[in-house]
């Protein structure tokens, strides 16, 4: 799983019909330190987060893991929401 | 698989129920030199592991549900061993 | 997934026959502002897009997910027609001060 902060939503009207009613939004990937790293992508939320938040995701297969037993075409999840980052030192 | 440091935890309360009563630890990978490599990623804890822990991590679904012992679950990197030595021949980095 | 912009069509008239009837299409990958990106990829329509829309790409084996990618050799799949992209109030500001440097 991986770092990152919710920057904004894309809404798509015309859509496989495995992904009605998830909900799209932009992450930015962020650095152990909160800093952007790396382009944004497209990630379908599983968790609830919204605009600003810090989350982890997850990649690949496992990512459509959420939704079953539907069948979601995801390759990127929000899987939590991060209350804080504990890294001792920074 | 990879080697990685942990050096780090985070805290969700909002996360995916498959998470839940395992640590989300954040590990930087290194390189066989111990420098790192890239960025960091975060991995669910199978072992046990504590940060400052040189670990091994592995970075693929299957692999990792399995070793957290969560199958059908978002789970993509687990750290699955704490590794004791590391063994290279001369000269390689 | 990412966001693409439709450039173009494949054609393949000899191909694996799990793929037949279906519309590759040529995507760019672009940025949420909606610059081009470097590279592209050869994705299956799902959605029949269009020349020039701006559409999701989900990518990998979860592209086999699609409804009409199941069991096909398929890494690529256009799941959406975006209609808006909207950015963070927030970040968008934090965008404009990085342009005006």
């Amino acid at each position: 799983m991986m770092l990152g902060r919710i920057i904004g939503n894309v809404v798509c009207t015309m859509k496989n019909a495995s992904l009605d009613g998830k909900k799209l939004l932009l992450v930015q990937p962020i650095d152990r330190h909160g800093r952007d790293k790396g382009r944004p992508f497209v990630a379908v939320d599983s968790v609830g987060a919204g605009a600003g938040e810090t989350i982890y995701w997850c990649r690949g297969r496992e990512a459509s893991f959420p939704f079953l037993p539907n069948d979601v075409p995801t390759e990127a999840t929000i899987v939590g929401i991060v209350d804080t980052i504990n890294i001792p030192g920074g | 698989m990879l080697i990685g440091r942990i050096i780090g935890d985070v805290v969700a309360t909002q996360k995916a129920a498959s998470h839940e009563g395992r640590k989300v630890l954040v590990v930087q990978p290194l390189n066989l030199d111990g420098s790192d490599r890239g960025e960091v990623v975060l991995a669910l804890d199978a072992v046990g592991a504590g940060i400052g822990e040189r670990v091994l991590i592995v970075t693929e679904g299957f692999g990792a549900m399995t070793a957290v012992g969560r199958t059908n679950a978002p789970i993509d990197m687990a750290v699955v061993g704490i590794i004791d030595s590391v063994d290279l021949i001369s000269g390689v980095k | 997934m990412i966001l693409a912009r439709i450039v173009g069509t494949v054609v393949a008239t000899r191909k694996d026959p799990r793929l037949e009837g279906k519309k590759l299409l040529v995507v760019k990958p672009i940025s949420p502002e909606g610059a081009d990106e470097p590279g592209y990829l050869v994705a299956v329509d799902t959605v029949d897009a269009g020349f020039r829309e701006t559409v999701l790409i989900v990518s990998g084996s979860s592209a086999r997910m699609a409804s009409e990618c199941k069991d096909r050799p398929v890494d690529a799949a256009i799941v959406g027609i975006v209609d808006t992209v909207k950015l963070d109030a927030q970040h968008e500001a934090e965008l404009a001060a990085a342009r005006k440097k």
